[in-house]
Formats: C-alpha cells, structure tokens, sequence
C-alpha cells in the first residue's frame, strides 16, 4: 500500500537537537554557541510565537474596535486618541483576558481572586487529556484528528455507566473512568486496526469516524432507552450520580476536580511509556521511520494498532472529565466542545512531549477560561482566542519564520540573512 | 467501481513492476462488493419487503412537458431490481473469472439500480418528489464538487490539501461582503476566489518554504480562517447587517437556459439553476482536459508523482507546486461562494460545517481523478439530500443513519473494500532539493 504516510511531525529542523555537528561552534567561543541555543532555540520560538500571535490578536482586536474606527476618522486632528483608543481597547481585553485567567486584583480576598486560575485549570483537564491523546499518535508518526468522535464515545460511555448503576461511592467512578477511557480506545482502535490491516490513511478514517459518532450519538440521544433522559422530549442524557462525578479537588467554591489529577497521572505515565518503556520505545522507532522499525524486527502495523489505542483512550479521558467533572447534569452532542481540535494545536505547540503537551494545555485552557471572561466584560467575541491560538501553532510550526521576523541567529550558526542558501541549510 | 483505470495509471514513473503485475492480478474485490449489496437487496426488499404503492413524481408545477406520476407496487418492483442486481452481480464476476476489467459504468449501474430500489423501499404508500430530490442533491454537491476539484488538482501536484474548509469558508465570508457591499455579483465570485487564493497562499508558503507538515498546516489553517470569520461575524458584520451581509444583495438570480430547461427531470435539476453551477459544469470538464491532455496537466502529475525527476528534466518544483495550489485555492474558494451567493444568501458563523472535509473525503473516493471525485461529490450530496426527503416522508430509516452513510461508505473505500486507492506518489512530501 503506497499510502502517503505522514511524517514524523516534529516538523521543525533538528538543527538544535545536532549541535555536535557544526562547526560553526567550535570556531567560536563556548558560551556564544550557548547563547544562541537560548535565544535561536525551540523555547525561545515558542516564546516568541506567543508574543507573535498576540501581537496579530491586539491589531485585530484594534481594527474591530468602534471606538478605534471613530477616532480614526479625525487621526490627523487629533492623533492622540487613535493612539488612545487602540491601547484602551487592547490593553482592555488583554487584561480581562488575564483576570479571567489568572488573578483578578478587583476580587476580595485571595479566595476569590485566585478563582480564575482554578477554572484555567478546570478548562486545561480535557484539553490536556486530548492533547496526550494526539500527541502521543504523533510520536508514532500518526495524525489522530478524531479527537471529536472518541470523546463523544466516551462521553457516552462514561455516561451510561455513571447513571445506569448504583454501586459505591469509588468503584463506581473508577468503573465509569475505565468504561469512557475504553470506549475512545476502541473508537481510536478500528482507525489503527484499518491502518494497520489495509493501508486506510488514519486523517480521513479519522474524519469520516467523527462524523459517524457524531450521528450515532445524535440518534442515541433522541432515542428513549439509550442515551435520552427518561421523560424527555430534549436530546439531551440523564444527569450522572453523585457517586459517578469526580470529587472536587479543592473544596466546593472552586470547578476544579479530581480530574486533575488523572491527568497528571496521565502526563507521568505518557512521559514513562515514552521515555523509559520498551514499548515507547518502539513507538517512537516506527515514529521516526517506519522502514527502519521494520528492518530492526519491530512489527509497524502492531505498533500502529498500539498507538491508535492508547491515543483513543487519552482522548476518552478527556469526555470523560466532560462528562464527569465539567457538565455534570446531562450532556447534548456538542459535549466535545471542539476540544478535539484544540487537542491538536495542543500537542504541536507541546511539541508533542508529555510536559511540554501539560503546559500547553494550561496555556490554551487559560486562553479558554481568559475568553470568556473577554467577551463578557469587553464584549469581544471568544473566536479571537481560536484565531491567537492557530497563530501561536502556525509561528511553532515555522522556526525559520519566526526568526526571520525577529532576526534571530539560527542556532547552528548559518545566518539568516544570506539570501539563497537559506532554504537548504533549514533542512540539514 | 473498477479496479483498474489504465488510462490513469500507466504513465507512474515508479509502476513497472506493478504495471506488468497488473495485467495478471485478479481482483475479486468488486463482484464481492456487489455481492454484499445484493444479499441486502435480498433482505430488505425482498424478505422484509414493504407492501403498498410507490410513487415518483417526475415533473413540477412549471413545467412545460408534464410527466404523470409514476406508480409502482412496491414488493413487485423490489424484487424485479434485486434480479437486476443479482444479474450485474453475476455478470461483474464472470468477468473476472475472464481476466476482464470490471468498468465504471456497471457500478454506476449497479448504484442506480440500489438507490431506485431502495426509494422504492422507503417511499411505501408515498410519493417521492423526484426533481426536488435531485435539485437539493445538486445543490448540496455544488459546493463539494468545486472543493474536491480543487483538493484533485492540490494534491495531484504533491501538496495535501486539508484546507479545502477553510478554503470554502474564506470564499463563503469574503464573497458574501464584496457582494453585499459592491452589490456586483462578479466581484463578489472574484473575491471569493481572491479569499481561497489566499487561503492557499499560507499553506504553499509553509509547506513548500518551510516545509512545514502539510496536513499540520490545513489543519490549523482551518481553525485559523474558521477563527477569524466567526470573530469578524459576530464583531464587525451582525452590527452593520444592512450594509455588509445583506442577503438581497448577494444572492443570485436562477438562470434558466432556454430550451434545455424544458428538458423534463433533467432540465429543472441541471439547467435552472444560478451562475455559479453553470461554471462548475465548465471547470469539471476543463479541469479534466487540462489534467491529463495538455502539458500544463502532465507536468502537474509529475511533480507529484515524482518531483525529483521533474525536477531533472527541467521543471521548476517549487513554483509549479506554488502556482497549483493557489489555483486549486480559486476553485475551491468559488465554491464557498455558492454557500453565500448560491444558496443562503448571508453569511453565518461555521457556514460550511464540514463540507471541506466532505469534498476530501470525495477526493480520495475518487481516486484522485477529477470526474470520479465529482461523482463522489455528486453522492454525498445526494446521500444528504436524501435523508431530508425521507424524513419528510416519513422514511423507516432514522434519519442519522443516512447521514452517517456517506463517511461509513468513504471508510469501506479507504479501507480497500472498493478498490485500491492510491495517491500521488509524493503527496504529503516535501521537495528538499539537494
């Protein structure tokens, strides 16, 4: 099968992985090469990727702005208040975007100032979960976008079994967890089962799996018995028990749950599978090249089967921590809340590594959390948020943009100013 | 469908081997296929057959030649097209048994055939309006037909094109303002294609710049353009509606063709219909010609198939990838224009919901080849249209179902069931020039 495979995803040119290998550092002095690992390097992208899409985000915030078009209209009277108006207007939603993210200074007391941290943090559970989900796919060079269809299996999953029995308080959300993580395993599964049987590309099967979910679930949730509460006419699932909800982590006045803290256990565990098993190991093998894995005895299609499922059942905890922390009371079909989408830009800007996939999670689940808080108080619609973030993942994606915009040394030594080698010294 | 398409095939610059293998291989693949749809046949209208009158209406109220609604007993009329599908069927397998390829036509055939017995099925004791059927089909597919026409020329020149949604979306927003603000319909098509170009623009540059991963990019650019047209809409056009999204101003008129609109069932299906469809019927067919008869279309192949020996014999990699895949961008952003000026006439938050990934899926359906990709458009289309109708009809099936049917049949072609699918050799694949 002569499928187009997806390569390995760290699509950025291991130039700072290599450093041993140029030699442009050992004509110079140490602490020069070092100084541009810093400052060329893949943290300092990421950084300046942030600061880069934000920048984009403030001027199209200022554009919309009315205030700011009013006061262009007489920009050459009085230019001061463009001036004014732009920075009222953008440093008015950065900074309710801050407070509904961070600490809001205009709350009493700690308690209710640091609140917006913990709903960062309640936003950042699913999207961590996801995110592992992919990024862990991508390790194995697959493309799992169907994030949207395993959560919503898992969600149903995890669901029926939180109202469906009564059993004690722990082994009930312990089997309600295992039920949703199993269903987006086996939704992930039949992707790796195709890849690995026939060649079927995962992105389409994926796809065209998100679709089918989504019309499974609708049909689920319309019929009595299934998946509708009983007595009603809304598509929309009965609320689960209480000895089915994750118990909350710090106390009723906070969202956040016990949720959290699968995640992080999820984070640890990604990280131990990658970096310390046996089994890690080979995924990222067949990550890096497939026909190599293969020659070296490692069987690829079992890898992928593998993969597809461990990413299916990172992606179900994510509808299960929907389901089971964040709407407890019955869920309609729009339960995924795009969070498998996001779950991609998640993993690229955690460059697909467990910790770095932790981070970035907080990251957008504090752009999640700081939006709505924009669009309430400055009124600027919460799509801005989904604009900086498919920014800050396109900026990642392109090192040598980023450092062409600021001017920054590439880290193996080669200018980027001189003209036309350029292109062939990135790939090398 | 037919397991090979030598016309297409042949000229692989890797596919010796295979070539000759080809000629001997037998593949089983489609008569087994047309077996399984058979055995349904068998069940469904035959064992479990529903009792009572079909009826199909043929003509509408305007019409100049009215056709009498045809009625047909339902059970007898079931059982006569499932011998008809036994016999295609048997005939497919006979001709693999002979070493013979089993040709287009007989699938097309051979769904037909399902899909009447199976509305005659579903229509028991009602009446199916037939040309309204196929005027929601067309104008469901418009939009998938220009996105996969551009997806096709995309990615036979080695970029994937997973932006085709939001490459219908840009064209859908943009389109819809210039429209509305110039009151100039063909500006309006122009900018719609000025915004797919775009669109593309990014990810040319970043694919073949950068070499960033291409399906990484559509992705994002996807969220990105969604992003932005949504932020836009709530924040710039819901406060001037009048002025930036006014639906009286954009959509366009029906352009009926004299003479051909009198055809009956085709003419109000095909050719009364708006501007934008009668341009889609020409890119179909130049984008076919141009692809596999000129030079423009040969060159197109080889650097996707195959970009280093393109390269060697003198052609510009970089620019002919740049080029394509703006102007797949044009194609598909025309199509995001029908969502605005076609059919709704304004525009809304997430308009195209999906259908870019539609057309993508009716890309590798279609193997790739521009008419078969627009017959796997031309499918779904149908496939959705026809869970409205059955559901106002009252249809046994529940209406999910249906809608699920077009991914379910894109994952049993993907997965090999259908046929062998193949892309272009180097889709997906950055051209690193040593």
């Amino acid at each position: 099968m002569s499928q187009p495979t997806v390569p390995p995803v760290e699509s950025g040119p291991p130039a700072a992985s290599t450093p041993g290998s140029n030699d442009a550092s050992v004509a110079e002095p140490r602490w020069h090469g070092v100084m541009r690992e810093i400052v060329g390097g893949s943290a300092m992208i990421s950084v300046l990727a942030v600061v880069l899409a934000m920048l984009a985000g403030g001027i199209l915030i200022a554009l919309t702005d009315d205030k700011v078009t009013a006061a262009a209209g007489y920009f050459f009277a009085r230019p001061g208040d463009l001036i004014k108006a732009v920075w009222d207007s953008v440093s008015g939603a950065y900074t309710s975007l801050f407070q509904g993210a961070v600490y809001n200074f205009r709350r009493p007391g700690f308690i209710a100032g640091i609140k917006p941290l913990t709903e960062t943090l309640t936003f950042a559970t699913p999207l961590i979960a996801a995110g592992l989900g992919v990024g862990l796919a991508f390790r194995v060079g697959l493309f799992n976008i169907g994030g949207r269809g395993q959560m919503l299996i898992a969600a149903a999953c995890a669901g029926w079994v939180s109202w469906s029995f009564e059993l004690p308080y722990g082994l009930h959300l312990i089997l309600a967890v295992a039920a949703g993580i199993i269903g987006g395993a086996v939704w992930g599964g039949i992707v790796g089962l195709l890849k690995a049987r026939t060649g079927a590309h995962e992105v389409i099967v994926t796809i065209m799996l998100n679709f089918v979910a989504l019309y499974l679930i609708s049909f689920m949730l319309k019929t009595p018995g299934l998946l509708q509460a009983p007595g009603s006419n809304n598509p929309k699932t009965p609320a689960a028990l209480p000895t089915a909800v994750f118990p909350d982590l710090l106390g009723p006045q906070f969202n956040l749950h016990w949720g959290f803290i699968f995640v992080i256990a999820a984070t640890v565990y990604v990280w131990y599978l990658l970096n310390r098993s046996n089994l890690g190991f080979q995924f990222r093998a067949v990550g890096e090249n497939p026909n190599a894995a293969r020659v070296a005895g490692i069987s690829v299609n079992k890898m992928y089967i593998y993969a597809m499922l461990l990413s299916g059942g990172l992606v179900g905890l994510a509808g299960v921590a929907q389901v089971l922390g964040t709407v407890t009371t019955g869920f309609s079909s729009g339960i995924d809340a795009g969070i498998g989408f996001d779950a991609i830009t998640v993993a690229l800007l955690g460059r697909s590594k467990p910790w770095g996939i932790f981070f970035a999670g907080i990251l957008f689940g504090a752009f999640k959390a700081g939006g709505f808080a924009m669009q309430a108080s400055e009124g600027i619609p919460i799509d801005i948020v989904v604009v900086i973030q498919s920014l800050i993942v396109l900026f990642i994606a392109a090192p040598p943009l980023v450092r062409a915009v600021f001017h920054l040394p590439k880290p193996s030594g080669v200018r980027l100013r001189r003209p036309r080698t350029q292109t062939a010294a990135v790939t090398k | 469908m037919s397991i090979q398409d030598a016309p297409l095939q042949h000229n692989h610059p890797d596919s010796l081997p295979p070539a000759l293998e080809k000629t001997i291989v037998k593949s089983w693949k489609a008569p087994i296929a047309y077996g399984i749809f058979s055995i349904i046949a068998i069940l469904l209208f035959v064992a479990f057959g529903r009792e009572g009158v079909s009826g199909f209406r043929l003509s509408t109220d305007s019409d100049f030649v009215q056709i009498p609604t045809i009625e047909a007993p339902t059970r007898a009329t079931g059982i006569v097209l499932t011998v008809l599908l036994l016999a295609l069927a048997a005939y497919s397998a006979f001709l693999v048994s002979r070493n013979r390829p089993v040709r287009l036509w007989i699938t097309v055939v051979f769904a037909i055939l399902f899909l009447v017995a199976f509305l005659t099925w579903a229509a028991a004791g009602a009446t199916i309006p037939v040309p309204g059927l196929l005027v929601g089909a067309v104008g469901l597919s418009v939009p998938l037909v220009f996105g996969a026409l551009g997806g096709v020329i995309s990615e036979r020149v080695g970029v994937v094109n997973v932006a085709i949604e939001g490459q219908l979306l840009a064209g859908a927003f943009v389109s819809a303002v210039v429209a509305s603000v110039t009151g100039q319909a063909v500006l309006g098509l122009i900018s719609a294609m000025a915004a797919g170009v775009l669109v593309s623009f990014v990810l040319a540059a970043f694919s073949i710049k950068y070499f960033v991963d291409q399906v990484i990019v559509g992705v994002v650019l996807n969220v990105l353009v969604t992003g932005l047209t949504s932020f836009l809409y709530s924040q710039v056009l819901t406060k001037n509606t009048d002025l930036l999204n006014n639906s009286a101003t954009i959509r366009l008129p029906r352009l009926p063709i004299p003479g051909l609109s009198e055809i009956p069932i085709l003419g109000p299906v095909l050719f009364r219909q708006t501007i934008i469809v009668y341009i889609l019927y020409i890119a179909v067919a130049v984008v076919f010609f141009a692809l596999f008869k000129t030079r423009w279309g040969l060159r197109l192949r080889a650097v996707g198939e195959h970009p280093q020996a393109a390269d060697t014999v003198g052609i510009n990699v970089a620019r002919t990838r740049f080029w394509n895949v703006s102007l797949a961008g044009a194609i598909a952003g025309l199509g995001g224009a029908y969502f605005t000026m076609g059919s709704v006439g304004s525009f809304n938050k997430e308009m195209t919901a999906g259908a870019g990934f539609i057309a993508l899926a009716a890309v590798i359906f279609g193997r790739w080849d521009p008419i078969r990709a627009t017959l796997a458009a031309l499918l779904f289309g149908f496939a959705s249209n026809l869970q409205s109708v059955l559901s106002i009809i009252g249809s046994p099936v529940p209406s999910e179902f249906m809608l699920m049917l077009p991914y379910l049949v894109t994952i049993f072609a993907v997965a090999g069931v259908v046929g062998r699918v193949r892309g272009p050799a180097a889709a997906g694949k950055p051209y690193i020039k040593s």
